[in-house]
């Protein structure tokens, strides 16, 4: 990085790779602000404020529509998947690392085969058997099918990580006197915490970001997620609440974006010991 | 892994078997239930003539659902709109990803910023960013319009004027495009966090043997970068591959499949078959016909993983 021209063209590159990421939201934020007067003038500079900024579209994103609703569904519903991924996920990893000769190597690559069916190859029989089981238009027919989307992936990435433990460690302590499920508990667990914590995030963002199922199962407001919920109610035909919509896109974004970035190089090493053990397999 | 159950007494491979068993069954009853089943139910369904307001699978009628489809010239389009797309995006997103993983790789000042700077795309859930972008392409207010209009490429005595709009979402090829920038945004960060993770597994000693030989930096990123990523990057088109073509909000939200049917997809289709059409039979037929394409993306990506291994 001594060559001047290398670093000037490194910086350049940095920048727009930067302002490509952030483009939208930053519109984003400019809009929430924004008088409607202002924000229908075609002419006009878009970034600027003409009659001045307001906190009208804000405050009714907050008082007048199920914003709230929404986000407190969202949460409920990530809560129980990111729970219910964890329970599932975790021990089925560790299974598929130490405990299964070839045929959990066969397993292994079954689960990842799985997570290669979209959901929306699956929607509609799901829709059948939510119906069936009675959860249709409940936020509990997501929080039983979201972990579809999440165990395989959850269970895949772990398996990189208990990969990554050698394996020597839980046997020493099974020499101590520890039980296989107790080397388990004491020793991999602790050491596969940081895998465990990309599983947290990733469950919760794969859930959140879901949009097909919440848009096929619910047609009541009470029970959407942000997901469908903003749109469904801040896009009425061809009416668009623009200012209060980027309201809620931000409110969403900017705290996800700050513990993705505080993540950012666990999520870069779960993918490294994932990559090794899954190229290397 | 395996090698070494046989060098144990006889009582503890038999115990870690059991518990092997007892810790991936609950994994493995959920998959089959709510993966297994409906995904059964779904090629039954195909056969089926079920509606939404009788969704019981009482009477199989064949392949008359698939052979309806061919009728309907919306099918070819979205079908070939599903895989252009597909293609496209990962093209723009494996370009990008190498790139952008090579810069992320040095050290510099601030970089947690920057790095939390760019992995916003991914952090907003898919509808709320294509509805940011629904504003940033408003075919009235879009502020690329009106920069562009600024610089003198758009408006009167513009390289593309003389209108003032370009209407991104309302002419077929803009739209495709459109979608296409969507998806690449919001997938680079998740590209680039796989092909770093890949890229900072590769030993620095054949970066700096490079250096000392006197390569460049192009030199070095296709002589030693890419390939050494070969494995990595099928792991990423795989991922991104899969959320592309299996995506319907981006469409659903941005063009619903305009103008006209220009730019549907299978899956937006299908949900429109599907649940607004209440044809849940034929819905069904349309999301099937994902499954061969992705298993051939599955295998090619596969097979290349393999081959740059043995190479």
């Amino acid at each position: 990085m001594q060559n001047p021209v290398r670093k000037i063209s490194f910086y350049v590159a940095l920048f727009l790779f930067t302002l490509f990421a952030v483009f939208p939201a930053l519109w984003g934020v400019i809009t929430v602000f924004k008088k409607s007067s202002d924000l229908y003038t075609p002419t006009a500079n878009p970034f600027l404020y003409h009659p001045g900024p307001t906190l009208s579209h804000l405050t009714f994103l907050f008082t007048s529509t199920s914003f709230m609703t929404f986000a407190l569904n969202s949460v409920i519903i990530g809560a129980c998947v990111v729970a219910i991924t964890l329970v599932l996920s975790v021990p089925a990893a560790y299974a598929l690392a130490r405990l299964s000769g070839s045929w959990g190597e066969r397993s292994g690559m079954a689960l990842f085969l799985v997570y290669l069916i979209p959901p929306t190859l699956l929607f509609l029989p799901m829709y059948q058997v939510v119906t069936f089981v009675g959860l249709a238009d409940s936020i509990w027919g997501l929080v039983v099918v979201y972990p579809t989307i999440t165990v395989p992936f959850c269970t895949w990435l772990l398996l990189g990580f208990f990969k990554s433990i050698p394996g020597d460690l839980d046997e020493a302590a099974m020499i101590d006197g520890c039980s296989r499920f107790g080397a388990f508990m004491k020793i991999a667990l602790p050491l596969a915490l940081p895998g465990i914590g990309a599983c947290i995030v990733f469950a919760f963002s794969l859930q959140l970001s879901d949009y097909i199922y919440a848009a096929t199962f619910i047609t009541s407001t009470g029970s959407m997620p942000i997901s469908v919920g903003v749109p469904t109610e801040l896009i009425r035909g061809d009416v668009f609440f623009w200012q209060s919509l980027m309201a809620a896109d931000v409110i969403v974004a900017i705290p996800l974006a700050l513990g993705y970035g505080l993540l950012f190089d666990k999520l870069v090493s779960g993918f490294q010991s994932a990559e090794t053990s899954a190229t290397h397999a | 892994m395996t090698g070494d159950s046989a060098s144990k007494p006889v009582h503890f491979v038999d115990q870690d078997r059991r518990l092997g068993w007892a810790m991936l069954s609950p994994a493995l009853l959920y998959i089959a239930g709510f993966i297994g089943v409906p995904f059964v139910l779904a090629i039954l369904l195909s056969f089926s003539n079920a509606t939404v307001g009788d969704p019981r699978i009482t009477h199989l009628v064949g392949l008359a659902n698939y052979v309806d489809l061919m009728d309907q010239p919306v099918f070819m389009t979205a079908l070939k709109n599903s895989i252009l797309i597909t293609f496209l995006t990962l093209v723009v997103l494996l370009v990008l990803a190498t790139i952008l993983s090579e810069l992320l790789a040095i050290e510099f000042r601030f970089k947690k910023l920057v790095q939390t700077l760019i992995i916003l795309p991914w952090a907003m859930p898919v509808s709320l960013a294509t509805i940011a972008w629904l504003w940033l392409l408003d075919s009235q207010f879009s502020p690329v319009d009106w920069m562009m209009t600024q610089i003198g490429i758009l408006g009167p005595g513009g390289v593309l004027g003389p209108a003032r709009h370009l209407y991104y979402l309302g002419r077929d090829v803009l739209a495709i495009a459109s979608i296409v920038t969507v998806n690449v945004w919001r997938l680079l960060p998740l590209a680039t966090v796989i092909v770093l993770a890949g890229r900072l597994s590769i030993p620095q000693d054949r970066f700096d043997q490079a250096k000392i030989d006197g390569a460049g930096f192009f030199r070095v990123l296709f002589r030693i970068t890419v390939p050494a990523l070969m494995p990595v990057l099928t792991v990423a088109i795989l991922f991104t591959a899969l959320v592309v073509f299996g995506d319907m909000a981006t469409v659903a939200l941005l063009t619903r499949g305009g103008p006209g049917h220009a730019s549907q997809v299978l899956p937006y289709w299908a949900f429109l078959k599907g649940i607004q059409g209440g044809d849940l039979a034929g819905g069904a037929a349309v999301a099937l016909f994902m499954l061969p394409i992705l298993l051939v993306v599955a295998i090619l990506a596969l097979r290349i993983a393999y081959r740059s291994q043995e190479a």
